[in-house]
């Protein structure tokens, strides 16, 4: 048997989604390389942070792609999930490829912000309330994908998800307040935020800018490139059970054969 | 959805009172776990003394973790969880009464660490409205919170291990903000600096009860 009649066709994507997103990737990484550029040669060291300031061009830019673009997405597309008149499996797998993403710019942010904290302010963390409530929203969303990670119905499963991010969200400003007062309300105002020289501009404030619009256009695309593998999977998924029913079946064919004989 | 509530609590809770599940396990398993904390600490009285709010608090949301596991495992055999979907009662009384009898449980327990922190971590306490608010306000955030996610990772098979993962993060702002309060209730601490905390209390107790209220029907659905 020819394994096409055992495997039912991939969902199809048409060629103008495969377009877009190619042509997002082709952008996203040149936009990716100028910045780099930019940000490694062409950019003067700063002052006071010396090279050090070259991480200002990467590190806000992951933070906005990871707390608020993936985050505010995921939300948005699990609400949409849960209401009934816009319930379909698109906003489950977008929350769920945007959670996903989210975590690894997540990852990104602390990493960088890390890096950056050693030699400014001599240490790799620092219970600072943007570190913690990042450090927070990481643990939650990771939690979301342990969660769907768990064996379930497509539907099943993208319920569950839906409220575990609708929970999550909206633990998101009370833990960002309560860790903002945690600090503030028990030390004083916070030295230790990053005090970033006021007078950024010329090429340093358009790297900057770039840095955000290359990013923003990675995360797209990643986004983009995770669904569509979020399709497969659940085609997979299917398509694998389908595959066993009939192996199963032609098994007992045969089977019925050999008696026969 | 009152009537309903009081109907589940009270079933819940004669089920504890059969069966002394929290009384003799979860509540003996908090007061390892403060002992455990001064292993862990040495035999500073200082520090512990300065540790035993978050102590407390940590103490209180491991065994609020029993205390949901063991509210979501009693409805796990023979169907009954099913039996309570068909019988007609408010999925928001559902979510009341077994908050409710969760929160009842969590009570004494806080009690039993309340004292357990003041006889062996030495600490004394000034104002004793702040510890008591705080308590009550915690205790309906954490049994709220926490059947929800036990009403949600009800059906699964990885129960055990993936529902402290879920609940215990979110559970963080009432971790912070009970040991800020404590802190404040305490001698040493300025009592005025619990208000605020007492405020974000209520505000995540009204936003997980209402949002309990109008989504449990549904996250029963998908158990």
């Amino acid at each position: 048997m020819s394994p096409n009649q055992n495997v039912p066709a991939p969902p199809v994507q048409s060629s103008r989604a495969r377009w877009t997103t190619r042509i997002l990737g082709i952008t996203a990484a040149v936009a990716t390389a100028f910045t780099v550029w930019l940000g490694l040669w062409v950019t003067p060291p700063d002052q006071t942070q010396g090279d050090l300031v070259r991480l200002v061009y990467i590190h806000p830019g992951v933070a906005w792609v990871a707390l608020y673009l993936a985050f505010a997405l995921a939300a948005v597309a699990s609400l949409l999930y849960l209401w009934p008149r816009t319930r379909s499996l698109f906003w489950d797998r977008l929350a769920a490829a945007a959670v996903e993403v989210g975590v690894v710019f997540n990852v990104c942010t602390l990493i960088s912000g890390s890096i950056w904290g050693k030699p400014t302010w001599g240490v790799w963390w620092a219970w600072d309330a943007r570190l913690t409530s990042t450090a927070v929203l990481l643990v939650l969303f990771l939690g979301y994908l342990a969660l769907r990670r768990v064996p379930a119905e497509p539907e099943v499963r993208a319920r569950r998800c839906a409220f575990v991010a609708l929970f999550a969200a909206v633990d998101i400003p009370i833990v960002h307040f309560s860790v903002l007062w945690w600090k503030t309300l028990h030390q004083g105002a916070t030295v230790l935020n990053p005090n970033l020289s006021p007078t950024i501009h010329g090429s340093m404030a358009w790297t900057l800018l770039l840095g955000f619009v290359a990013l923003t256009l990675v995360f797209v695309w990643m986004l983009l490139v995770r669904y569509r593998i979020g399709v497969l999977e659940d085609w997979l998924g299917t398509g694998e059970l389908d595959v066993a029913l009939r192996e199963r079946q032609a098994e007992g064919g045969s089977l019925d054969e050999d008696e026969a004989a | 959805m009152w009537r309903d509530s009081l109907l589940v609590a009270g079933k819940d809770l004669r089920i504890e009172a059969r069966s002394r599940v929290g009384l003799s396990q979860v509540v003996p398993f908090g007061i390892v776990a403060l002992v455990l904390f001064a292993f862990a600490l040495g035999p500073d009285r200082a520090l512990m003394t300065k540790g035993a709010p978050g102590l407390f608090w940590v103490a209180v949301l491991f065994c609020t973790v029993l205390a949901v596991q063991r509210s979501v495992s009693v409805e796990s055999v023979d169907g009954a969880r099913d039996g309570l979907r068909l019988s007609g009662l408010d999925p928001a009384g559902l979510f009341l009464g077994k908050s409710a009898a969760v929160a009842a449980q969590l009570v004494v327990l806080e009690v039993v660490l309340g004292a357990g922190v003041v006889l062996l971590y030495g600490a004394s306490i000034t104002a004793p409205w702040l510890i008591v608010s705080s308590c009550v306000l915690g205790t309906i955030g954490l049994a709220a919170t926490g059947t929800l996610y036990g009403a949600l990772s009800a059906g699964l098979r990885v129960r055990e291990t993936l529902l402290p993962f879920l609940f215990l993060p979110i559970a963080a702002p009432v971790l912070l903000a009970g040991t800020r309060i404590w802190q404040a209730g305490l001698a040493g601490g300025t009592p005025s600096y619990g208000s605020p905390w007492l405020r974000l209390l209520v505000v995540f107790d009204a936003v997980y009860v209402a949002l309990g209220i109008v989504v449990f029907g549904p996250i029963q659905e998908s158990a």
